[in-house]
């Protein structure tokens, strides 16, 4: 692993800030903002979440804008292990995917055996996606193996669940060793590789992103192998949404803008997408009052 | 409601097109005809004679400007001589505060100079915008903080300036290049005549406006409009004691011989034919970007353009394949819209310079690739090319293309790589790309250029001196440095 390219950081974040300039008006904007939505990974992760939160979700999830059916479906809701029977249950037949965080999320710090069952818990209570976190413990200690390992036998035990390998960049220090991590977890069976858990501070950032969207391409390149990319964490706007929109439009291309292959995970994205919508539509920003907080 | 549904599902099927954001450009008052800045006015010319500057992105007339004859130059260097005797003399605080007052009108008028020098030359807005008018400023303000310290900068010397500085700049950054020439000379304490170049004169001819804001004493900068006939009698006219030329080689050497055996300064930015050197352990991605930074920045119209790009053999094809990948996502186009990266042709002149030595590239066996790209119906415009099986000795890896054409070398080990990179009449720039640290000085040591960057490119700041080696010039501009060829130290 120490042999994967290295990464410069001054301009990674170059690259990234210069895209970030991308101006997206009128229609594009329009259709920016719709793939937003469609490959939204809506999320509660909270020790207070109940089935009640959870059906409001659900509800939201299938329908962002209560009369509205121009205004698609997120992707998927993400939750505990615990609330997926819940999500599973409002969810069913909507077409919006369920997603559970697992493997002792968010710090991984817990036995393997633990994890192994978690996965496989949430599974059979109907994720369809299961968002693990990779070992920063080995990682960082340099036990490459154990990591790899790890995501090999989160992977089997997922079945057919999709897996999204959480990297957790805002503990790994370096663009160096995000690229690495990147490329670890793709070799190692990875379906999405994911920025963050959204419990670190910094969580998913642009030059991050633009860092793991490189090594997706790198490997899609040797292997042949298409990889998803999840940015989670601290993507409150729209102007962020649309900025992470135009990186890997411009890195990874039209190819990967569709919900299989590029996801945002976001609590409080939605509103101000829909209020957003609603502005290019009509030309005036609406009260925040018209959209529903659940 | 089925209706809804359907525009939904067209949205779906819909690729990522970015809509046009064009620049507003009412904001800007271009006047359909200009005279000469002379003794702190605009005055009409003695020649009579005018002649048109177009927006080289739509053929168009954007106005006329006046071309200065021996009359008109005389009359510029007379008032720069007078004025030369207060200026000099002014306490150098006072001489600092006209340039501070410079750089924040700079400032203030920046989206007007932006879209200005984007609409003259054809460069994109985001590059004016970000690039040329915040330098612009920088560098007044940095030389502001010199007028009153020139002692301090030459410790037991005693800096005196020159007199009247005839100073001649080309159309790649002709705001910029105006600040890197008028900032040092003013703070120095010499008064300017300078010619911008004749397809560019507009934002030369907003910083006259510029100086008559600033209350800037009446004939300390004049600004007169022409083409090379003016510039030579300018550079020629006795009255001026420092000549200051940044443009090709072919007129610097014309410069150098006319002014040989006069007692006058001179300082000359000419081409430059610049190395980009990536060796096998450097980071590819962005190594790629500071490749497409170093030759497609300004549609290549930049004297420091990493115009050869040598690669370590070993990697040559996967840094290649990532080339031409991000080519294909470079926006060609109309450059006042925000998301374009390349813009005009800066003339028709400049364009069929390009195609020729394009075309001599083929001819020589070399492997040519273009981006699908589609270029507008009016106005001057080159799709980004890379030549790849390029030899050290076709005209494509020797000669100053100013265009957006990258010649594509390899080398084996890091002393052919030196051997190549020196092997060329230029040497104003040179640009290393590797992970060791150990490297970049190693061949900074051995490039003959006058700046190496490492892990970048094209990057400049006021503090930094900048300037050739052989072919490329000699003198430097920016930094401590950039003070010495207006000064005499007793």
């Amino acid at each position: 692993m120490r042999g994967v390219r290295s990464v410069d950081e001054v301009g990674a974040n170059e690259r990234a800030a210069s895209l970030a300039k991308r101006s997206i008006k009128k229609s594009s904007k329009l259709w920016a903002l719709d793939l937003s939505i469609r490959c939204m990974d809506l999320t509660t992760l909270e020790g207070s979440d109940t089935p009640g939160k959870i059906a409001a979700l659900s509800a939201k999830a299938i329908r962002p804008q209560p009369g509205d059916a121009s205004i698609p479906s997120v992707a998927a809701l993400c939750v505990y292990p615990a609330r997926v029977a819940d999500a599973r249950e409002r969810l069913q037949g909507s077409g919006v995917k369920v997603a559970s965080v697992a493997t002792a999320f968010p710090s991984g710090q817990s036995f393997i055996s633990i994890k192994l069952a978690e996965t496989k818990d949430a599974v059979t209570a109907g994720a369809d996606e299961i968002d693990m976190v990779i070992d920063r413990a080995a990682f960082l200690s340099g036990d490459y193996q154990k990591v790899y390992d790890e995501i090999v036998a989160v992977k089997e035990a997922c079945g057919p669940a999709h897996l999204k390998v959480i990297l957790e960049a805002g503990e790994l220090g370096t663009y160096d060793a995000v690229r690495r991590a990147s490329i670890l977890a793709m070799a190692a069976g990875a379906d999405f590789i994911k920025t963050s858990t959204g419990k670190v501070q910094p969580a998913a950032t642009l030059p991050v992103s633009l860092v793991m969207m490189e090594a997706i391409r790198d490997f899609m390149r040797e292997t042949g192998r298409p990889v998803g990319f999840k940015a989670a964490g601290g993507i409150r706007t729209s102007k962020q949404a649309i900025a992470y929109l135009v990186v890997l439009y411009e890195t990874l291309g039209a190819d990967w803008m569709t919900p299989d292959r590029f996801r945002l995970g976001a609590s409080t994205l939605l509103n101000d997408v829909l209020m957003q919508i609603e502005k290019e539509r009509s030309g005036v920003y609406q009260s925040a009052d018209y959209f529903t907080i659940d | 409601m089925a209706i809804i549904k359907r525009q939904a599902a067209e949205l779906a099927k819909q690729t990522f097109e970015y809509a046009p954001a064009p620049e507003a450009i009412d904001h800007v008052r271009i006047q359909p005809r200009y005279g000469l800045f002379i003794g702190g006015k605009m005055v009409e010319p003695h020649s009579k004679k005018r002649f048109p500057t177009i927006n080289p992105a739509t053929e168009q007339k954007l106005s006329e400007v006046a071309e200065a004859d021996a009359v008109d130059v005389g009359r510029a260097v007379s008032a720069a001589g007078t004025a030369f005797t207060s200026w000099s003399r002014m306490a150098p605080s006072r001489r600092a505060r006209y340039l501070f007052r410079i750089s924040r009108l700079i400032q203030e008028r920046a989206r007007e100079l932006a879209v200005v020098e984007t609409m003259d030359g054809g460069k994109p807005i985001k590059e004016s915008r970000d690039v040329d008018v915040p330098l612009s400023a920088a560098h007044f303000f940095y030389y502001a903080g010199w007028a009153d310290k020139l002692e301090w900068a030459f410790p037991n010397r005693r800096p005196r300036p020159l007199g009247v500085a005839g100073q001649v700049i080309p159309w790649n950054f002709p705001l910029l290049m105006l600040a890197w020439k008028i900032a040092p000379a003013l703070a120095a304490g010499n008064t300017v005549v300078l010619k911008p170049a004749e397809t560019t004169p507009l934002s030369a001819l907003l910083f006259a406006e510029i100086c008559q804001q600033a209350e800037l004493p009446a004939g300390v900068v004049n600004i007169i409009t022409g083409a090379g006939k003016t510039g030579s009698l300018l550079v020629s006219h006795p009255g001026v004691k420092k000549v200051a030329f940044t443009g090709s080689t072919e007129v610097g050497k014309l410069i150098q011989r006319a002014l040989a055996g006069s007692d006058k300064r001179l300082t000359l930015e000419l081409g430059g034919k610049a190395a980009n050197i990536v060796f096998e352990d450097a980071p590819l991605d962005q190594a790629v970007e500071g490749i497409v930074n170093g030759i497609y920045f300004n549609q290549g119209h930049v004297c420091c353009a990493g115009s050869r790009l040598l690669v370590q053999e070993s990697i040559a094809k996967p840094l290649l394949e990532k080339l031409k990948q991000r080519l294909s996502t470079l926006r060609l186009g109309d450059p006042l819209d925000k998301n374009t990266d390349i813009g005009a042709i800066n003339s028709k002149a400049q364009l069929e310079k390009i195609q020729r030595l394009v075309d001599s590239g083929i001819e020589e066996g070399a492997e040519i690739y273009q981006p699908e790209c589609k270029l507008p119906e009016r106005g001057y415009w080159f799709p980004p090319t890379v030549f790849t099986n390029v030899s050290q000795s076709y005209r494509i890896a020797r000669e100053e293309i100013f265009g957006p054409v990258l010649s594509v070398l390899t080398f084996r080990t890091p002393a052919e790589a030196v051997e190549k990179a020196n092997n060329t009449p230029y040497g104003l720039s040179a640009g290393v790309w590797t992970d060791k640290g150990s490297r970049i000085l190693w061949m900074a040591e051995r490039m003959r250029a006058g700046v190496v960057w490492a892990n970048t490119f094209n990057r400049f700041d006021p503090t930094s001196p900048f300037g050739g080696y052989k072919e490329s010039g000699y003198g430097r501009e920016g930094g401590v440095h950039g003070l010495l060829p207006y000064l005499e130290l007793v």
